[in-house]
């Protein structure tokens, strides 16, 4: 089997499962935020049970509307605030944690081999620890709260097999948005997609969760991958107990519906251009694109790395005068060590604005919106229609290095045309 | 909820994403007939209108790919849309229109088939679907029983609640 299907096997407490399976599996933990939680409590009150199954098992996080934009999100807000007290559940309030995805696997509440789902698409990011996660809806949190079981359709699982060394300033971003222009955003729709080979065996957690946070966009049900000395050094410390992780690997004879190789040698940093996330170019065929705004952060690319190659490139420059740059680290954790490193500095004295952790304009519902007419490149996860305000407006995707390049530029640059 | 459902059909293209179903700036919404009068706006301004009598939305591939916002499939349903036949979904959007009792269903070349204007006749039953205008009729994957189930006690939450109160 492969690394999903053990992990599925296990929640169901069989010896094997098989893709197109239905089973019905145990969950080890659940996810829930401001903006789909209030549904799942209200959904919760309806079934006519008093307690979840386990307050152990649930984390409520506030990121999304945070802080409270207008007195509807801070309504939403009491609501779950309310319900995590009410439950006793682990619960990360405005200024406490930050952005989702990032405070779960900081806080420890994600470990290899566990089954997680979270109202939130891109909960997939955790496969990065080689768990099995996955995004849900409100009304199936709310039936996961009272009963601790879902089912899943047992997944055929695409391998991604990645080789080769990355040039300077391309990054594990540039790779994902490769493989989604490459695989098309219904590419691995229903799919499992395992990221395998040297490339990600060296790259960082932080690469990781790129990877897996943006396998949605290509239709997934989850990333994965397999957890091993990187993942154990990151979890050190912020999780209970560390599992076994030779049962965390996928066999050699495992089955996969296909394997797609892709060499990271040659590649150049990439843009995925309105208004789909596989209108994939390289940088170099993008021409003069001018921006109105430059946007790092999200649970895609807001962590310290990301910080510090835009901080790298940033360092001692000047936003172009007419552009607006944010800046949002993922999480408390990430704002703090940024601060120590003076990243924070770099950018503010460059002109940018530095904003609390929280989810800001990528899903376009608080800061930073966009106006009719205008440009943003962002490293963050969609550039729908409307995602980060006006339908009118224009998102393009590319890694951190690069949105700051083109904040400097005041138009979509490659970094390695920044001169030092 | 009834199993065999009759409308005009609209359609959509390919890649139909839960952001232009229902935009984020909408989220903070909690009444369902708001979320309603929002749905698909970012496509379609007068979309409301068209289906406030009740319609059957046909989607090319993808369809509801994105966000997991229950609140897509939800401001659909509350719009007056009574089932949506697409060539696929994304799988958050598809357990989500089931868990509130939104009827979906997969079915290839569906929008070669369909026009906007044609009226759609479904049984859930069977997964049948029939185009009445230009007397087509298609065959859409069967909904396993246990699916067929929560969608007949409306939803998720209401095939809970009697489950629950069985044991």
């Amino acid at each position: 089997m492969n690394i999903t299907e053990k992990i599925l096997a296990k929640a169901v407490g069989k010896k094997a499962v098989h893709p197109d399976e239905i089973v019905d599996a145990n969950v080890d933990m659940v996810m829930t935020h401001d903006l789909t939680g209030p549904l799942a409590v209200e959904a919760f009150n309806k079934i006519g049970v008093q307690k979840v199954w386990d307050n152990n098992k649930i984390v409520v996080i506030l990121d999304h509307q945070v802080p409270a934009e207008s007195i509807k999100a801070a309504e939403l807000h009491k609501t779950m605030r309310r319900f995590a007290k009410d439950q006793t559940l682990t619960f990360y309030d405005v200024g406490r944690g930050g952005v989702c995805h990032q405070v779960m696997p900081e806080k420890g509440h994600v470990i290899p081999g566990a089954v997680i789902v979270g109202s939130d698409s891109h909960t997939c990011t955790y496969g990065a620890f080689g768990s099995f996660a996955t995004g849900i809806g409100s009304t199936e949190a709310a039936a996961v709260m009272a009963t601790g079981k879902i089912w899943f359709k047992v997944p055929p699982t695409i391998k991604l097999d990645i080789k080769g060394k990355f040039k300077k300033h391309v990054y594990p971003k540039d790779l994902i948005l490769n493989i989604i222009g490459t695989l098309g955003v219904d590419g691995a729709i229903y799919r499992a997609t395992e990221f395998s080979g040297p490339t990600i065996k060296a790259m960082s957690i932080a690469g990781r969760m790129t990877l897996c946070n943006m396998a949605v966009e290509m239709g997934a049900k989850n990333g994965i991958i397999a957890p091993d000395e990187t993942t154990t050094e990151f979890l050190a410390g912020r999780v209970k107990k560390m599992p076994n992780l030779n049962q965390l690997q996928s066999d050699p004879d495992a089955q996969y519906e296909r394997i797609v190789d892709f060499d990271v040698s040659k590649l150049e940093p990439q843009i995925a251009c309105p208004s789909s996330v596989d209108n994939v170019k390289p940088i170099s065929e993008i021409g003069n694109i001018p921006i109105d705004q430059a946007f790092i952060g999200s649970c895609t690319n807001g962590r310290l790395e990301d910080l510090q190659m835009a901080a790298k490139v940033m360092k001692g420059k000047k936003v172009k005068a007419g552009v607006r740059a944010l800046i949002i680290p993922a999480s408390q954790e990430v704002w703090s060590q940024a601060n120590q490193e003076g990243l924070l500095q770099i950018f503010t004295d460059a002109g940018a604005i530095v904003c609390g952790s929280a989810c800001g304009p990528c899903l376009g519902g608080h800061i930073g919106l966009l106006a009719a007419g205008e440009t943003c490149v962002a490293s963050s996860n969609r550039n729908f229609i409307g995602r980060m305000g006006s339908t009118q407006a224009n998102v393009y995707l590319a890694s951190p290095a690069t949105v700051a390049a083109s904040a400097i530029a005041g138009r979509i640059i490659s970094p390695l045309e920044v001169k030092a | 909820m009834e199993s065999k459902i009759k409308a005009n059909a609209i359609v959509f293209g390919n890649n139909i994403d839960s952001d232009v179903i229902l935009p984020g700036k909408y989220l903070v919404l909690v009444d369902p007939y708001e979320l309603g009068k929002h749905a698909l706006e970012s496509l379609d301004t007068d979309f409301v209108n068209k289906a406030k009598d009740g319609v059957v939305l046909i989607g090319g591939k993808n369809f509801g790919c994105g966000s997991s916002r229950e609140q897509a499939p939800l401001a659909l349903k509350y719009a007056g849309v009574k089932c949506v036949i697409a060539e696929s979904f994304a799988r958050i959007f598809y357990r989500n229109s089931i868990n509130i009792g939104l009827p979906v269903i997969e079915c290839k070349n569906i929008s070669s088939v369909v026009k906007t204007g044609d009226t759609i006749t479904i049984d859930l039953e069977t997964g049948k679907i029939q185009n009445q205008t230009n007397k087509q009729t298609l065959q859409g994957t069967m909904l396993p029983s246990f699916i067929m189930e929560i969608l007949s006690d409306g939803g998720l939450i209401e095939n809970l609640h009697k489950r629950m109160n069985k044991k």
